[in-house]
């Protein structure tokens, strides 16, 4: 009776953080979700009955399926007669994609400052970190307003204002991480080989950074979606027809006495949406930062 | 300590001074200008346009413009209004008030739930109170404050009818403005019904702008309370045969309130930004809904000025945290 030996390799860091992931309900969860949302967004055009921006004059202001609507509109219509279902399918499409350039823009571009901060120290970072600190001064929804207001307002835009305003969080974390990565050994040892700058830079200190942001960029996710909706609320950001959900809000407030659904169903869908990103994020960190571990 | 201080406020110079450059640039660059504006679709004469220019200093090189406003800013003259012609600063002071009455109720909304709630889960760590009050907490910091403000008019003003819709006061009272606070000048007036009406107007702004604050704070409180809890001075507390009050109260509660007490200072951030589209949505005369209406005027020193006050507000208010963090936890002055 002899057992057989066999070879199995310790688990990858990837599996480990997978196995650490899945163990939280809720960031399972919040994954869930997101994919669901992305594929109502991608499928958009299969999955919405109606075109997001069709005015259906005989039927303005029609309620739900449940109160007293028709399957024709199941979560009814709007003032002037639009499908409220297709306009948050079709929303969540944009959301993503707003979701998607923001955080893109602001972790490459808070990346490349932190570690240009990081790296050049002396005048370059202060001058970096002091205009961070002025930009977090001020309230990012007020900085947005301000920047949209220079820009003229629309979609794209406030996509631009909601990224600068969220990059001082990606600038001030790259540059942290990366400050405590550079008195490692392997770092000096890589100077030595003789490395340049760039590569120091990107190739050696940037992996060993990416932890963090990967948490900050999934929190970033639901404060994007959050301040570009915010702006479609105050009108200035994506216009009508434009089915993007705070669009949707700005002006539901004169229809609150008579049609609760075109209040209630946009904003449930922003809900939804950055609670599964912020459950998600909140996971990952746990997964990602061993230190935090039960 | 003096050392401490007086390192960490000279560090607020060169950030104010950003500040003021950040905003006159950030207001040059907005297009079109405040005279056409005002002039609407009435139009104007190209004779009286470069005159007007000229009156309000918009002619001269930028640089020259920006010299004369920090000069300004040194006096305590942030400009004059284009559309109202009154004084910016006197503006901001008469309409500071709502905002700070209804930034502190709901921070004080916010600390009065928040930090019991987080205490009692720290505490009963794992139960079905900690569970459900970390979800609601989690739901609370992702809520899009401006349509849980439309919930909330449509539950409580629209289908139970028992807060008003918008406004600070009731239009049948009238309250003569002495600390601008509402609710003090509504106790102290002649007025009867009138604080009740004040007091009932600031209920739903308050929840509004006060869950994510209160969101933050449960979620703080908890995770400071679990890490002080497992302290072995708590341990010792705990051997010592002191009751869970005296414990939890007296021994944990004090050292777990000092990251508490940074998060609810770095909160006035938020409750400003937030104010923004509470005073939107509720009608709430206060800096929020001017800022916004100045943009959308382009009315430029107001804009400037307001964007200068509520910076330094939120640093002074940052450095004061700072400061009292360092009283409260020697080991970080250096």
């Amino acid at each position: 009776m002899s057992a057989e030996i066999r070879d199995v390799p310790p688990p990858g860091p990837l599996a480990d953080v997978w196995a650490s992931f899945t163990e939280n309900k809720g960031a399972v969860a919040g994954l869930v979700v997101i994919v669901a949302i992305a594929l109502v967004a991608i499928l958009a055009d299969v999955l919405a009955p109606h075109s997001p921006i069709e005015q259906y004059r005989d039927a303005l202001l029609v309620p739900p399926v449940w109160a007293g609507g028709s399957w024709s509109h199941p979560l009814g219509t709007d003032d002037i007669g639009r499908d409220i279902l297709s306009r948050l399918i079709h929303g969540a499409r944009l959301s993503m994609i707003i979701g998607s350039i923001v955080v893109t823009l602001s972790l490459v571009a808070g990346t490349v400052l932190g570690l240009a901060a990081a790296f050049f120290k002396g005048v370059t970072d202060i001058a970096i970190m002091r205009l961070m600190d002025i930009m977090l001064a001020l309230p990012s929804l007020l900085l947005a307003i301000v920047i949209v207001a220079i820009l003229g307002p629309g979609l794209f835009n406030a996509m631009i204002a909601v990224s600068i305003v969220t990059l001082p969080h990606f600038t001030r974390l790259a540059r942290a991480s990366a400050m405590s990565e550079l008195t490692r050994e392997y770092v000096a040892s890589s100077r030595l080989a003789g490395a340049g700058s760039l590569r120091l830079m990107f190739m050696t200190v940037l992996p060993n950074c990416l932890a963090p942001l990967i948490v900050q960029a999934t929190l970033g996710f639901s404060n994007a979606i959050l301040d570009a909706a915010a702006l479609g609320f105050l009108g200035l950001g994506a216009q009508p027809p434009t089915p993007e959900w705070g669009t949707m809000l700005a002006g539901s407030l004169q229809f609150i006495q008579r049609a609760w659904w075109v209040v209630s169903f946009p904003g449930f869908a922003i809900l939804v949406t950055v609670l599964a990103f912020n459950l998600m994020g909140d996971g990952l960190r746990d997964a990602l930062d061993p230190k935090l571990k039960r | 300590m003096l050392r401490f201080i007086l390192t960490r406020a000279s560090l607020v110079v060169p950030t104010f001074l950003g500040i003021m450059l950040l905003s006159f640039v950030l207001i040059r660059l907005v297009p079109g200008d405040p005279i056409e504006v005002r002039m609407g679709e009435r139009g104007i004469t190209p004779e009286r346009h470069a005159q007007l220019l000229h009156q309000f200093g918009l002619d001269r090189p930028l640089w020259q413009q920006f010299a004369s406003y920090v000069g300004q800013v040194a006096q305590g003259d942030l400009g004059v209004s284009i559309i109202t012609k009154s004084p910016v600063i006197k503006e901001f002071a008469a309409l500071f008030p709502a905002t700070l009455e209804l930034g502190l109720s709901a921070i004080l909304f916010a600390i009065v739930f928040g930090l019991p709630a987080g205490i009692v889960a720290a505490v009963r760590r794992g139960s079905a109170f900690d569970h459900g009050l970390m979800g609601i907490s989690l739901t609370g910091y992702s809520m899009p404050i401006f349509w849980w403000g439309l919930l909330l008019i449509l539950l409580f003003s629209v289908q139970l009818g028992w807060t008003p819709v918008s406004g600070r006061l009731s239009a049948m009272y009238f309250v003569e403005p002495k600390t601008g606070f509402l609710l003090i000048d509504a106790l102290m007036s002649d007025e009867k019904g009138a604080f009740r009406s004040a007091l009932r107007h600031l209920i739903l702004p308050t929840i509004v702008l006060g869950t994510i604050p209160l969101a933050v704070i449960a979620r703080m409180t908890r995770s400071s309370m679990l890490e002080v809890l497992n302290e072995d001075y708590i341990r010792t507390a705990r051997a010592k045969g002191l009751g869970v009050f005296r414990v939890v109260g007296l021994h944990a509660l004090r050292n777990a309130l000092i990251p508490v007490v940074t998060v609810i200072g770095l909160q006035v951030g938020t409750l400003l930004g937030g104010a923004i589209l509470t005073e939107t949505i509720f009608s709430w005369p206060g800096i929020g809904s001017w800022l916004v209406e100045s943009i959308n005027r382009r009315d430029y020193p107001v804009l400037q000025g307001g964007i200068l006050l509520v910076a330094s507000l939120v640093m002074l208010v940052n450095l004061a945290v700072d400061l009292l963090y360092g009283v409260l936890n020697p080991r970080i002055r250096r």
